[in-house]
């Protein structure tokens, strides 16, 4: 693994070891409504090159679909979205700043092995020869602790070396920007811990813009530069990890740190009878 | 109007995936591997059904007409009616049937699938259009092998037709007079125009069985409601458009 820190704002690539420019992320305003339900409800942030950006919100928020707005995946109602300072919304963008986002459930090419499912991007791109698409790939997998697995099928694959594939996937791609959709959700803590050291570990060696949405606090509270919270679609929080130890806001607080009671009306109708 | 909607954006949709799948022909060549894979999975895996049905197609055809031509006494002319009716109708839409319910609904399944398990969306995150991956080579692919499927298909229903025209008592015609017939009758333009129509067919089912299957929204329930809806439409359009090209070329 390349060892010299980057200079703020670069991105020393992994394969090449040629620096390009970190980018920054704006989200402007940014509304979507699906038929009558909205979304996303005027959300504005920035999120700063080499920085690792962590949306926090309880299922159902919009952290997913504000993801697939800064990727381009879907159109924003009202608002924008910029990457690097260009319509995230366009094609062109995506030509020219290279963005990568692991999925939730790994999106992986079940008809494809785990080696060509990394060598898809570079194959497709005709970034290098076969030989060197090959260099990527087991550099890409040794990175993730994955030798080995390169001719499995993804479907033969634990749910915690799917999502490391992912992220070895996303890395061939030598992008500018990670996004990372819920990347410890249904795995075990141990597990998490070593999704989380890696998103760590691979923005600060290869300085890396990072977006994390997740439900994980550990996740944020270890890894992130700062948090924001999205509840019912509004960004209704934006600060550093610390703000998470001590939330004033009841609703962030009940959020981060549930308390179970049992004697809540909500589990009356539980009562089991013989 | 919810329908009207719905049928004018499936319209729209395909002719959009129609431009953007041509507008990377270009990369055809690169893409050698999965196009030779598609010619595979459309011509070689359905073959022998097609084989099978062109067969009895033209069995039955021969021997409903021939029981009705003996009471005219023009069976002779058996061979005529097999022949035209295989290469300019039955042949062309057949084969575009069995691609419809064999090649199509696989294919909206397989697409589908790809789409709800967020395969695409990886895929465009990738940079690398879903249109020049899964569609050009299958488009490309149908272009090449409908026309292969069709002949063999008219060549199995008439070889069928002349089975039965020999072997049954009220036709028994030697295959040499059936054959003999069949070529005076049967032009090389109604084979040509038969292989028009299969091309014609083939290419907007697997279109509109790709464009179903790419947006296909929801969880694996919506998997099985597409492919339905592929094959639906495939065979609605088929005859529809049967109806159209036979008018102009006729």
């Amino acid at each position: 693994m390349p060892s010299s820190p980057s200079p703020a704002g670069a991105t020393r690539n992994p394969f090449t070891q040629v620096e390009t420019a970190a980018v920054g992320v704006s989200v402007e305003h940014l509304s979507k409504n699906f038929g009558s339900l909205q979304v996303l409800k005027d959300v504005t942030f920035s999120v700063e090159p080499g920085e690792i950006f962590v949306l926090m919100g309880p299922s159902g928020s919009g952290k997913s679909v504000l993801l697939k707005h800064i990727v381009g995946l879907e159109l924003p109602t009202s608002g924008r979205v910029t990457v690097d300072g260009k319509d995230a919304s366009s094609e062109a963008t995506r030509e020219q700043v290279r963005m990568a986002l692991v999925f939730q459930s790994g999106a992986l090419f079940n008809s494809l092995s785990v080696y060509d499912n990394l060598a898809l991007y570079p194959r497709e791109h005709q970034i290098t020869d076969e030989a060197g698409i090959r260099e990527k790939v087991m550099h890409a997998l040794k990175i993730l602790s994955l030798d080995g697995v390169d001719q499995k099928s993804p479907s033969d694959l634990s749910g915690g070396m799917k999502k490391r594939v992912a992220i070895a996937r996303a890395l061939v791609m030598e992008p500018q920007l990670m996004l990372y959709d819920e990347p410890t959700s249904e795995l075990d803590p141990v597990t998490s811990a070593t999704i989380s050291e890696i998103i760590a570990t691979l923005k600060q060696e290869y300085h890396v813009t990072t977006i994390v949405v997740s439900h994980d606090r550990e996740l944020a509270l270890n890894i992130s530069d700062r948090v924001g919270i999205l509840m019912d679609g509004a960004l209704i929080s934006l600060g550093p990890p610390s703000d998470l130890k001590a939330p004033t806001d009841p609703h962030i607080a009940e959020f981060l740190y549930p308390k179970i009671d049992l004697q809540h009306p909500r589990f009356k109708n539980l009562e089991t009878t013989p | 109007m919810k329908q009207l909607n719905n049928i004018l954006e499936g319209f729209g949709s395909t002719w959009l995936l129609l431009v953007r799948s041509l507008s990377y022909t270009a990369t055809l060549p690169r893409q050698f591997g999965r196009f030779v894979e598609q010619c595979y999975l459309i011509g070689y895996t359905t073959l022998p059904i097609v084989a099978i049905l062109s067969f009895f197609i033209g069995s039955v055809l021969a021997l409903q007409a021939g029981r009705s031509m003996q009471d005219f006494g023009t069976q002779q002319f058996i061979g005529s009616l097999v022949g035209l009716s295989m290469a300019r109708e039955l042949g062309p839409v057949m084969v575009a049937i069995l691609l419809a319910g064999r090649v199509g609904s696989a294919i909206a399944a397989e697409l589908a699938s790809m789409k709800v398990y967020q395969e695409v969306d990886a895929l465009e995150t990738m940079n690398i259009p879903p249109a020049r991956m899964l569609v050009l080579p299958r488009l490309a692919a149908v272009l090449v092998m409908m026309p292969v499927l069709t002949i063999i298909g008219d060549l199995v229903g008439w070889f069928g037709g002349a089975i039965v025209a020999k072997y049954t008592k009220i036709i028994s015609i030697e295959p040499e007079s059936y054959f003999a017939v069949l070529r005076h009758y049967t032009h090389f333009n109604d084979v040509i125009n038969g292989l028009m129509k299969a091309e014609l067919f083939g290419f907007v089912v697997v279109l509109v069985c790709c464009n179903i299957g790419l947006n296909t929204r929801g969880g694996p329930r919506e998997i099985g409601a597409s492919v339905t809806r592929a094959v639906v439409v495939s065979l609605i359009l088929i005859l529809v458009l049967d109806y159209f090209v036979t008018q102009v070329l006729t």
